[in-house]
């Protein structure tokens, strides 16, 4: 197969680039989902972030300050949420709809002024010798540092759920509301704390988009990413590691394509060591599964091999007919999409926390 | 201390209340809104809700509100029969889409053909076919596989869009077009346009069939045994469950109306106010929708009032932006808002606000 004159290490370390949005929105949306609020307004407290990270970046000068801002919007617009769903008890599917209508709305707004600006940059971590290690050094010590950050929130997150009686408490809100009120746990205070976190994360993941990733403000610039965040969690069976591993899965499918689109490659060189390796990593999480002493789910296992076979297929395909054409743009720009529905159908998902979606009201 | 206490039953009252006070508190902070963008309220109100009616140039304007508001009616009376059952259609952008690109598709294979008996309705059959086969797309993967149907209706929205984008500038492209990206146009063929039927009323097809849907619906749901299914899903899962109700039939005939639906409004948009597919073709109709069944309770006649509204604020803010140089942006936050107080001030439907005093204090005074 023919990589033109990619560098696969810088390629890496681009998709951690790309898979850092929605790697940010998605943990702290699990952290909500976890406390038993589902958020479908992921979409509308990143794209918020994104313009006050950026507005303020760009007034003040430093992207740090554009950081803290994005992370103040995105949570400023989730304590809407709050207010909505556990003091007026609303639906909250649609007041999830309701914020992303609103953020989009909002962010448009206050954007306008700032089309075409550009953002101060980040520096990237410059570790000295470290940094210049073949292959690993750009890669693993030449990031920026919001990456790191949003690794280590990972982590937080994972070991103040797993280990503290705060993440218990947050758990057991989650999982039975009326159980934890009747232990005396403030359900309200608890769900409005993962709401304001899954706010101030998501709107951080904007941030990172309109002041790293991009880095310009353009209307509507999140494109879905909110989205393919909530796809995420689910993905993950709220679980923080598979989380990671989905969001540089998807993070990876949405740089490669673009990529691929600024390269010039042909995608049908490409899709069949996309397809593979998509096969590989879900038969590999099975294994992974079953080694722990897990039930392994057969679809999830046929339709792992079915990916490498197919990936087999249309590579020989590719050397019989190498003028078959396809339209190319489309495939390439509609697959972080179709590959988040594949997933969603894949991936039989774990179980939800058992208040998730309810509203919680204590009749005393 | 201010309590809420769980009504037995929803008020009525309050139903019909609720949707009124919603507006009006738009229109307040809507007015501090625009006031922060340093234009005098009064007027900013008065443009978007009271020009488009009944200001001098309101005949330009009145017909706009037929136009506009047909599909989103169309769409919006799809959506009500899901979301009744919480079965949530969000990706209704995308069948419309679909539902353009499929009815152009199927008239542009006919082009140059003079045959509207032929070519209109097999149109109308396609647009719809195209909206359906996208909302199954997430029926199926619901019933078969247990898929969220939220998430993936929305992902196909995206896909739709690039879709689109690759037929205006592909498959559809005008020929005789000098490499403009876009279709030919379907609003000056004579077999394929939808002009109104009433000169200078805006009345054209689409907005007939807006009506009709309004009314099918309302037997539907008062009458037919689909809609006492759909409501008694909508209240109780399990005791519909328990009296027979089929929830997979119910998904996929929820999710299958919808998306027909919503695919007819977009070929009736492309017909006739849009002409052609092309980049820019959606304007978001499939998402104002979502407001606008909330604000019609997902009743029909509800839908059919809001739908007026939701067209009169596109309308008033096009003015707005023209006299007043109003950014596009601040309209669609104004529509936001809207949703949001209606989900706000909804909480006295459902519950009774009473004032309580707090606990110690009931103990000091006993």
């Amino acid at each position: 197969m023919d990589l033109g004159t990619f560098s696969p290490v810088l390629l890496i370390a681009s998709l951690m680039v790309a898979a850092t949005p929605i790697l940010l929105a998605s943990i702290g949306e699990l952290v909500a989902e976890r406390a038993g609020v589902l958020n479908l307004g992921v979409e509308g407290m990143m794209i918020t972030g994104a313009v006050c990270g950026f507005i303020l970046a760009v007034e003040i000068g430093n992207p740090w300050v554009g950081f803290l801002g994005a992370a103040l919007g995105g949570a400023l617009l989730s304590l809407l949420f709050a207010l909505l769903t556990q003091i007026l008890l609303s639906n909250q599917v649609a007041t999830g709809l309701a914020l992303t209508l609103f953020g989009l709305g909002l962010s448009a707004l206050l954007g306008q002024g700032y089309i075409g600006v550009r953002a101060p940059s980040l520096p990237r971590v410059d570790l000295g010798p470290l940094s210049d290690l073949p292959y690993v050094g750009r890669i693993v010590f030449g990031q920026d540092l919001m990456v790191y950050i949003s690794l280590a929130l990972v982590a937080a997150v994972w070991a103040v759920l797993k280990y503290t009686r705060a993440g218990l408490i947050l758990r057991a809100v989650g999982e039975n509301h009326a159980a934890a009120h009747a232990l005396g746990y403030n359900v309200v205070a608890v769900r409005t704390a993962a709401i304001a976190f899954g706010g101030a994360c998501a709107g951080l993941g904007g941030g990172y988009l309109s002041l790293v990733r991009v880095p310009q403000w353009t209307e509507g610039m999140t494109a879905g990413a909110g989205w393919i965040a909530l796809a995420i969690v689910v993905f993950a069976s709220w679980r923080p590691w598979r989380l990671l591993l989905g969001a540089y899965l998807f993070g990876g499918i949405t740089g490669l394509q673009l990529n691929i689109q600024a390269g010039g490659l042909s995608l049908l060189n490409i899709l069949p060591a996309i397809l593979i390796s998509v096969g590989i990593v879900t038969l590999l999480v099975q294994l992974f599964r079953h080694l722990r002493g897990g039930p392994v789910a057969r679809r999830t296992m046929i339709t792992g091999q079915l990916l490498v076979a197919a990936g087999i297929v249309l590579a020989g395909l590719n050397r019989l007919f190498p003028d078959m054409r396809i339209d190319q743009a489309f495939w390439l720009s509609a697959s972080p999409y179709l590959v988040t529905i594949l997933v969603l159908v894949v991936m039989s998902a774990g179980r939800a926390p058992g208040s998730l979606g309810k509203t919680f009201h204590a009749s005393t | 201390m201010l309590k809420l206490e769980k009504r037995q039953r929803p008020s009525e009252v309050w139903s019909y209340a609720t949707p009124v006070i919603a507006v009006l508190l738009t229109m307040v902070f809507g007015g501090l809104l625009f006031m922060a963008l340093g234009k005098d309220p009064f007027v900013a109100i008065r443009t978007i809700f009271w020009d488009p009616l009944f200001s001098e140039f309101a005949f330009f304007y009145r017909p706009q509100l037929l136009v506009k508001g047909a599909p989103l009616v169309l769409i919006a009376i799809g959506l009500s029969y899901g979301f009744r059952a919480g079965i949530w259609n969000i990706g209704a952008e995308g069948q419309y889409i679909v539902g353009a690109i499929f009815a152009a598709a199927a008239g542009l294979a006919l082009y140059p053909m003079e045959a509207r008996w032929l070519i209109f309705p097999l149109m109308v059959l396609a647009g719809a076919f195209g909206g359906f086969l996208w909302a199954m797309i997430p029926g199926i993967l619901k019933v078969r596989f247990g898929t969220n149907e939220i998430l993936v209706s929305l992902m196909l929205v995206y896909v739709a869009e690039q879709l689109l984008a690759s037929m205006a500038l592909g498959a559809l492209k005008n020929p005789e077009g000098f490499g403009f990206p876009g279709s030919r146009n379907l609003a000056q063929w004579s077999s394929s346009q939808n002009l109104e039927i009433v000169a200078g009323s805006g009345m054209h097809w689409g907005v007939v069939v807006a009506f009709l849907a309004v009314i099918g619906t309302y037997v539907t749901m008062s009458r037919h045994v689909l809609g006492f299914q759909i409501r008694l899903t909508g209240q109780s899962p399990r005791a519909a469950a328990f009296s027979g109700v089929n929830p997979a039939r119910l998904v996929l005939v929820s999710l299958g109306v919808s998306g027909a639906l919503a695919g007819l409004a977009g070929m009736f948009e492309v017909t006739g106010p849009a002409g052609q597919i092309s980049i820019d073709f959606n304007a978001g109709y499939g998402f104002t929708a979502i407001i606008v069944a909330f604000l019609g309770r997902l009743h029909p006649i509800g839908i059919m009032l809001a739908g007026g509204l939701m067209a009169l604020t596109y309308i008033g803010g096009e003015i707005a932006q023209s006299q007043l140089q109003m950014p596009a942006a601040a309209i669609q936050l104004f529509q936001g808002m809207l949703l949001f107080f209606l989900l706000a001030v909804d909480v006295v439907t459902h519950y009774r606000v009473r004032w309580r005093r707090p606990a110690s204090a009931r103990v000091a005074a006993e």
